[in-house]
């Protein structure tokens, strides 16, 4: 399975990157590279393998579902590079 | 003053109790140390107010009896812990001027126990790369530097290895007692062995991960990078524990791992796995993990062949899994919530513009590849099958655990390369960690201690793998390890003169 430019333009669209025209191909180059050198793990036998979720062998924790924490609308628009009465301000989205 | 820039953290916390010096005037020196080797661009930020201010509290600390092995002692922080009100950027552009205000748990632990910030290090752009070439705040240079065949030092630039390699090149040039580091495919071990320190990965679990920049959920951990075994034990013991804001983080006792460091191995079967003599590894290296099983065995530890059959796998494995995970966990740069914005012409615009300014070439690389094996369609082919064979690669180490106590290899199969020699080969940077990848996805403990020479009398390092959660079995043989290697060379400073 190999990238072309259209599928570069594709996937950087679904990742939210914006990519001039005259580095796709480059970037297709480059990815194909490592795609390529990825396809070897097709030669590797998984029937009846079951996929990795854990790498411990830990039950995730339980806990009561209450709120124990927050309040902390200043502390996290502290950093917003555009944040006004409370909020998070970004381009207008609706016409 | 003599000179208090070159102790070890169990020499310095000696010193500090026998009221030899105290934490303030340890502090300032490090402090004059990292003024003066600037050039390194080891520090993305310096700290010295809060240093001084930590300082002068762990002095109080030390008179009033409470001090624990971490009390006033001055240490360097990744660029990937957030810590409070102060810049954790993780090296990227896209978190510009990014000052959290909230402390991670593995800080907030060190401080509870009286450490001391000097300042944040300088690292690859979310901890993706080996050579600490891609972050936005520049390169970072290693201390050491090749020495020719005339036997005179080259004036050529070397990477001091990634991604934790402003943390790895403060301590090596004696501008930090020790450093925190963090490893999700070797990014502690493999700067370790490039810089003759001791890097340690712990289990996955062990330290929590909440405020840590992440990058590959399942694989990232924090660990320390210090000057001798027994200092990376007591930083660990500081570190690690249960905490509740991390759902991965276990709830276990964390020991206390000086005892543990007996310097007696005899009987302990260490696991040789033959799928590590890859076939292109330098004489040098395969050298030295000979010298390596010599030096355990003339300890007493019985050595044992073993096989991890999916050894090769690994790499590719990890490199399906990890960028999926970063694409994932990057998706929150959007321009919104922190640091960089980039005007558009609409809100998806907005998110584009910023995302193509701020991540830089090798983010960008990683996140499309984590984006295409997750799209429709390439989901089970690429990610489900990595997860198999991640299932594979741990059940090997499982097997080989019924055999054996720790593993041993070389760290990196080779020695510090040259600045810009591998930047333009993403492939040919992947490869430096061929020895860390497999530890990583499944998930086990791993040290790098230091262990010779190359010809070109730079450090290289032995990797210990061990079992999970079993750092102590692990700690003990990295101590014999490092008795035996007993290496002390130190780099030239150059540093300082320019």
């Amino acid at each position: 399975m190999s990238v072309d430019k259209k599928t570069v333009a594709k996937i950087a669209d679904l990742a939210r990157i914006a990519v001039k025209e005259d580095e796709l191909a480059p970037m297709a180059g480059e990815l194909n590279n490592i795609l390529d050198w990825i396809a070897q793990l097709s030669e590797v036998n998984t029937d009846d393998v079951a996929p990795m979720t854990s790498v411990v062998e830990v039950d995730l924790p339980w806990r009561d579902d209450k709120v124990t924490d927050g309040g902390y609308r200043d502390d996290i628009l502290a950093n917003a590079p555009a944040a006004r009465h409370g909020f998070f301000t970004v381009p207008k989205v609706i016409e | 003053m003599t000179a208090l820039t070159n102790l070890t953290l169990t020499e310095a916390r000696a010193g500090l109790a026998n009221g030899d010096f105290t934490s303030c005037e340890l502090t300032e020196q490090y402090l004059a140390a990292m003024t003066a080797g600037r050039d390194l661009n080891c520090f993305i930020v310096e700290t010295a107010d809060i240093a001084l201010k930590m300082a002068a509290q762990a002095d109080q600390r030390i008179r009033a009896g409470t001090a624990t092995a971490v009390t006033g002692i001055p240490i360097a922080v990744k660029d990937l812990f957030c810590t409070k009100d102060v810049h954790s950027c993780a090296a990227s552009h896209i978190l510009n001027g990014f000052k959290p205000k909230y402390e991670s748990t593995v800080t907030a632990n060190l401080w509870r126990d009286g450490a001391v910030m000097l300042g944040k290090t300088n690292m690859d752009e979310f901890a993706m790369g080996s050579s600490n070439e891609t972050s936005y705040y520049g390169p970072v240079k290693n201390p050491w530097r090749a020495t020719g065949t005339d036997g005179v030092l080259e004036t050529k630039d070397y990477v001091p290895g990634g991604s934790s390699g402003g943390s790895v090149a403060a301590v090596a040039a004696d501008m930090a007692v020790a450093a925190l580091g963090t490893d999700t495919g070797g990014s502690i071990r493999q700067p370790a062995a490039f810089t003759g320190l001791v890097g340690l990965k712990p289990t996955y679990g062990r330290c929590s991960r909440w405020g840590m920049i992440a990058f590959a959920s399942s694989l990232d951990q924090a660990g320390p990078i210090t000057r001798t075994v027994g200092d990376a034990a007591l930083m660990l013991a500081s570190m690690a524990g249960y905490d509740r804001k991390d759902s991965t983080a276990v709830d276990r006792p964390v020991p206390d791992y000086g005892p543990a460091l007996t310097g007696d191995i005899c009987g302990l079967k260490v696991g040789i796995p033959r799928e590590y003599r890859v076939d292109d590894m330098p004489e040098e290296i395969e050298k030295l993990w000979q010298q390596g099983i010599d030096w355990m065995t003339a300890a007493g530890a019985e050595i044992v062949d073993i096989s991890l059959p999916h050894t090769k796998y690994a790499l590719p494995t990890y490199y399906i899994v990890a960028p999926a995970e970063a694409s994932s966990n990057l998706a929150r740069y959007d321009g919104v919530k922190y640091g960089l914005r980039v005007d558009g012409d609409s809100l998806d615009g907005m998110y584009k513009n910023t995302r193509a300014a701020g991540f830089g070439d090798e983010v960008k690389r990683r996140i499309l590849i984590g984006t295409y094996v997750l799209s429709a369609g390439y989901y089970d082919a690429y990610y489900l099958k990595a997860q198999k064979i991640r299932t594979l690669i741990a059940r090997d180490f499982a097997r080989a655990y019924n055999q054996v106590d720790v593993i041993l290899t070389p760290t990196a199969p080779s020695a510090a390369f040259a600045l810009g020699e591998k930047a333009d080969d993403p492939l040919a940077m992947y490869l430096n960690d061929v020895f860390t990848v497999p530890a990583s996805l499944a998930g086990l403990p791993a040290i790098s201690v230091p262990a010779g020479l190359s010809r070109a009398r730079m450090p290289l390092g032995l990797q210990l793998i061990g079992r999970a959660f079993d750092e102590e079995t692990m700690l003990r043989a990295a101590q014999v390890l490092e008795q035996a290697a007993n290496f002390e060379a130190k780099p030239e400073i150059w540093w300082r003169e320019r």
